[in-house]
């Protein structure tokens, strides 16, 4: 690993299909622990797909995982949350007819232990302050940026070791742009290893240490942030200039 | 004085009627809570719930008269039963079936019913058998109202089940967990939330449900393999009425089915299954919906 560190996640030539098509042809990765690592590419490259294997969602043709040194081939997503792999999904998916409370006491339901997840509260709130004024409110009441807040809170619940962001940034406004990608830092700082896919590829190399670039299901750059910045290809097509 | 109400209808002991609905509605709404509750959960609708309920209703048939066991004992040992029967069925036949069309499940627990009906016919046979009674005693009077015992049996069992249930969801983190489940599976699943583990959980509980049902209503009617067909087609209307993914439309469907069949069997008991079906009809007409039920909007 460039950074020394040893790698948490290691992904290695996963291969995926859906029904007959396939989504990605062959995706190695590797996330060095305590690091943040982007997966940037075009709509459709196949960011979720990858996200989707991780997490146990979807099964993939061929390939091997390994996490913490471990195989984890074939886990159910259960199993891998409660090994410490917790992916915050697009769309938010927060359980709208139930209320902020209870999200986050399900973000904490993997530990089974009521305890510990209330150990957990107050450091989202303190990335969120706004949570906990809403916690007794259905979470589908609230706007987009509270959704996006309450995902990444509810994930956090379940103390993760890897923490999957898919395109967190999704849809809101700059200001909450700034302050997701401001915890994203804080949550890293505090010793989580991230893997981030966006298509907000700046604010995404100004946080990653490492990045893997995608396209139609295959890996077709990965370097550090600051090196994949001055690529040519990657200006032109994700930074847009 | 101007009236727009027929005779008939004044002339009738409402207040009875009422009393007597609503106890048969209250094992109405049960069943039809675990229906909707193995919907809710698994996403498959089932149409064994009348008949896993009548082999439990045989369950503690033997319990009481073979083992002579008291009837709390009996009760408590065929919810057991019921509830690890019912889960055993998902873990066995249901999680194994493919759900690619929505006919597999549909056929599948038809075929458990007619399995089940054949099953009870062949161990316990085809006569009809008096189910012995949980209380005796005479019947609480309030003014001209009469209330069985064994009625007022179903309201308390009835009422204790639903304030359990309802501190279960609302609290306990299992029950928040079922919640989520049958809000959005994916999403569960990223929570930890073993979905397979709430099937089972679902089915075991939808089915213990229909046990308490089968063993309050033997007494009053009979015991033989068919006792449920009747009892389940007025919960299913229940559940549908109710609108099929609501728990309390469940329970409002089924005291209201409860409540016309009542009134209707002791006007014109030859019409009481087309009474109680002209108004589901007409419920879903006006509501498409169910009573409670929500439109299915589609999230993008
Ligand atoms: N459920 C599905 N069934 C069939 N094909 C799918 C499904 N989900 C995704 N695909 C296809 O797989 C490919 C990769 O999709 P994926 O969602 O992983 O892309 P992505 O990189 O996350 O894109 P986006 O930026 O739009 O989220 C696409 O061609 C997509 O059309
Ligand atoms: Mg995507």
């Amino acid at each position: 690993m460039p950074s020394g560190a040893r790698p948490l996640l290691v992904v290695n030539e996963i291969e995926a299909y859906y029904g007959r098509v396939c989504a990605l042809h062959s995706v190695s990765l590797e996330v060095a622990e305590g690091s943040v690592v982007a997966l940037l590419g075009a709509n459709g490259a196949g960011k979720t797909t990858t996200l989707r294997v991780i997490s146990g969602l979807l099964r993939p043709t061929s390939g091997s995982f390994e996490f913490d040194g471990k195989r984890i081939d074939g886990w159910s997503p259960d199993r891998l949350v409660r090994a410490g792999i917790v992916q915050v999904p697009e769309g938010r998916q927060i359980f709208a007819e139930l209320t902020v409370r209870e999200n986050l006491l399900l973000g904490g339901y993997a530990r089974r232990d009521l305890g510990a997840a209330r150990q957990e509260a107050p450091r989202v709130f303190d990335y969120f302050p706004r949570l906990r004024e809403r916690l007794q409110q259905r979470a589908g009441t609230l706007s987009g940026g509270e959704q996006q807040m309450l995902a990444i809170g509810r994930a956090l619940m379940a103390r993760p070791r890897l923490l999957v962001l898919d395109e967190p940034s999704l849809g809101l406004a700059p200001m909450l742009v700034k302050e997701i990608f401001r915890v994203i830092s804080e949550i890293r700082a505090a010793g989580t290893t991230v893997l981030l896919v966006e298509q907000n590829a700046h604010m995404a190399l100004d946080v990653a240490d490492r990045a893997y670039v995608l396209e139609t299901g295959r890996v077709i750059l990965s370097d550090r942030s600051a090196a994949l910045r001055q690529r040519e290809e990657v200006r032109r097509a994700y930074l847009g200039h | 004085m101007l009236s727009v109400t027929p005779d008939v209808l004044i002339d009738l002991p409402w207040g009875q009627l009422l009393v007597n609905g609503l106890a048969l509605g209250s094992l109405y709404a049960l069943t039809a809570f675990g229906i909707v509750l193995i919907y809710k959960t698994t996403q498959v609708i089932t149409f064994a719930q009348g008949e896993t309920a009548m082999f439990s209703t045989f369950v503690a048939f033997t319990l009481l008269t073979a083992f002579q066991l008291p009837f709390a004992v009996a009760f408590a040992l065929t919810l057991l039963f019921a509830g690890l029967f019912g889960a055993l069925i998902e873990r066995v036949v249901l999680r194994r079936i493919s759900t690619t069309t929505v006919l597999n499940p549909v056929i599948v627990t038809v075929g458990l019913s007619l399995i089940l009906l054949g099953g009870a016919g062949w161990i316990w046979g085809y006569e009809i058998r008096t189910f012995p009674d949980p209380v005796v005693g005479p019947p609480f009077r309030f003014g001209t109202i009469v209330l069985s015992q064994l009625n007022a049996l179903i309201f308390v069992v009835t009422l204790v089940l639903m304030t359990i249930l309802f501190a279960f969801f609302r609290f306990s983190p299992t029950g928040i967990a079922m919640r989520a489940v049958a809000e959005n599976r994916m999403a569960a699943q990223l929570m930890g939330i073993s979905i397979g583990r709430m099937n089972a959980l679902g089915w075991g509980m939808g089915t213990a449900m229909g046990a308490v049902t089968g063993m309050l209503i033997a007494p009053i009617n009979y015991l033989d393999p068919s006792m449920m067909g009747d009892v389940a087609l007025k919960a299913f209307a229940a559940a549908v009425v109710g609108g099929l993914t609501s728990l309390p439309g469940a329970v409002v469907g089924g005291l209201l089915l409860g409540i016309v069949d009542s009134v209707a069997g002791f006007e014109a008991p030859e019409l009481r299954n087309s009474i109680a079906f002209a108004l589901i009809v007409i419920v879903l007409v006006v509501r498409p919906a169910g009573l409670l039920g929500r439109r299915e909007t589609k999230k993008v």
